[in-house]
């Protein structure tokens, strides 16, 4: 089986987003860059799927800027065999993205996609579900835990309050939780051999073209900031202050 | 136009998520039909007729919808927005799971937690965490929504609406309901919960986290919560994690034991009311955000008020 992995570049988790002071974006210049945590759950999960002998080729695909060859070459170091950069210095909505790895996994056929649950940029936390509404494929979002076993994966998906656990018929998409897994760290050798693998760059009109945009940033601002309060001395003045003061007991 | 709100709830009772949400549909528009889809759902529904401002309730009933599947869902809904102009669904694990769906089927732009609207086709939602708040204009003559309820204020009761029974559609014949682990606790859910009280890492053990967190919590009558070191140390739940990667709360009091404050968690609950602050580090981040601060060791300072809590109320 074949598992279709997609992977964001993304400004690295550590850093804080500052708002560039025109108000049109976050500022990227010069700020460090990864791979999005929840897509480097999802290839770890991958490359255990084939060490268990489940997936037979894992293809990573990024749909981004020419920078994004280092995200899809750090899948491959983590155990990725091959990569798919579909080349585009503009920044597709989820629904594109979406569309453009419809095309992907139409053209490569997987029995499983994995990916993350939402980039850590947008938040929009979609495009898994609107890939597999358009492919017609069934879901499972959240996952906490991923068990392939024959035609179908079963799979247990972190929700409010709990956990619940579905079974799939595949091929399906999944979407990876924090909780999935530990993603290791590319070894030297690794590393080294995924620079001899290939990575495959395309344009968005390989895989269909991308449509007009549905959704337009008018602006992007600091949300308020809180300021600091007061100091209690002690237990007694505090539940004294939130009685009278804030009055919240 | 009309606007389609589809409920939170668990087949047996409604949640709050919906009145709030139901809110957010009122500033897009006064016809607001709320759609409860599930199985056994007639308290639910009459429940939802009671929200004031709402036109009509919808009910859709399978095993499928029963069990929240996305697929089903979405194949329930995006046949009815032949008859509304935008749907609207708490940014629940529900929510968050099948809206995304109808926007593709649709085939128009998801807009993800909204948490401000600004007018009909314009929206405030946090990107990067909450470190920064979009401000997104949708050309689509058909939204679809997600809503970070808390942001809104619940809507009040004492409507009546009537109740109308909808096709359920095809289920999901590829999707199979194995087992669900709900934590059953008699203590108020944490995403709706008026206070919050929330341990960190300093607690040093799940003995500890129990023994210390739990209690406070029960004095005060508030949920439970964590930060992810907590959660990631195994001293608590994962439902319990506040933050970033957990939920996003906005109680009217906000307890943090033994948290530093990362960036991480702060995200999650930094626009409740009132925060408190109990850590032994007068350096740590938490205090920057705190309206009232503790500087003391949490195994003193939590005994000390819980008694300060007994001698207020006695």
């Amino acid at each position: 089986m074949k598992v279709l992995v997609p992977v964001k570049r993304v400004i690295d988790y550590n850093v804080k987003a500052r708002v560039k002071s025109d108000q049109s974006g976050v500022d990227l210049a010069n700020v460090k860059m990864s791979m999005n945590p929840f897509c480097e759950i999802a290839v770890e999960e991958a490359v255990r799927l084939k060490e268990k002998g489940v997936a037979e080729e894992i293809i990573a695909v990024s749909v981004g800027p020419i920078q994004a060859q280092e995200t899809i070459r750090t899948a491959l170091a983590m155990g990725a065999d091959r990569g798919i950069l579909i080349q585009t210095d503009a920044d597709p909505e989820p629904l594109e993205v979406a569309k453009l790895l419809k095309a992907v996994a139409e053209a490569e056929a997987p029995g499983l996609i994995l990916m993350g649950k939402q980039a850590i940029d947008g938040d929009n936390n979609a495009v898994g579900q609107m890939l597999s509404a358009l492919l017609g494929w069934p879901q499972a979002t959240f996952a906490s835990k991923v068990e392939v076993g024959g035609a179908v994966v079963r799979v247990t998906r972190e929700v409010d309050g709990g956990l619940q656990t579905l079974e799939l018929d595949l091929p399906a998409v999944v979407t990876a939780d924090l909780r999935l897994n530990e993603p290791r760290y590319a070894s030297l050798p690794n590393i080294m051999k995924a620079k001899k693998k290939t990575i495959d760059i395309k344009t968005v009109d390989d895989y269909g073209g991308v449509g007009a945009g549905h959704l337009k940033v008018l602006k992007v601002t600091e949300p308020a900031k809180r300021v600091a309060g007061v100091k209690v001395e002690n237990a007694a003045e505090l539940v004294a202050k939130l009685k009278t003061e804030a009055g919240v007991i | 136009m009309a606007v389609l709100v589809v409920a939170d709830h668990d087949n047996t009772s409604l949640k709050d998520n919906t009145h709030k949400t139901v809110t957010a549909a009122l500033a897009l528009s006064g016809d607001v039909d709320v759609l409860v889809a599930g199985q056994g759902v007639a308290a639910v529904a009459a429940e939802a007729a009671k929200i004031e401002g709402v036109r009509k309730v919808l009910t859709a009933e399978s095993d499928a919808l029963g069990k929240q599947i996305a697929e089903a869902l979405a194949a329930c809904i995006a046949p009815l927005m032949a008859s509304y102009d935008a749907v609207l669904a708490p940014a629940t694990s529900v929510g968050k799971n099948f809206a995304p769906r109808i926007a593709a089927l649709l085939d128009v732009a998801p807009i993800s937690e909204i948490q401000e609207v600004v007018d009909a086709n314009t929206f405030v939602r946090p990107i990067y965490a909450g470190n920064a708040l979009e401000t997104v204009q949708s050309s689509d003559a058909k939204k679809v929504i997600t809503v970070r309820a808390t942001a809104f204020k619940a809507a009040g009761e004492g409507g009546s609406a009537p109740i109308e029974a909808v096709n359920p559609g095809p289920g999901a014949p590829h999707t199979r309901f194995i087992s669900d682990e709900i934590v059953k606790s008699d203590r108020p859910e944490l995403a709706g919960a008026k206070i919050v009280v929330s341990g960190g890492r300093a607690m040093g053990s799940a003995e500890e986290f129990h023994k210390v967190i739990e209690p406070l919590a029960d004095k005060l009558g508030a949920a439970v919560g964590a930060s992810r070191a907590a959660v990631d140390a195994g001293y608590a739940p994962n439902d319990y994690q506040v933050g970033q990667t957990g939920k996003v709360v906005a109680p009217q009091l906000y307890v943090a034991v033994g948290i530093s404050g990362a960036i991480q968690h702060l995200a999650g609950m930094k626009d409740s009311k009132v925060i408190v602050a109990i850590n032994k580090d007068a350096d740590a981040p938490i205090f920057q955000v705190a309206d009232y601060g503790l500087v003391a060791d949490y195994k003193t300072a939590v005994p000390e008020l819980m008694a300060a809590l007994d001698a207020a109320a006695g």
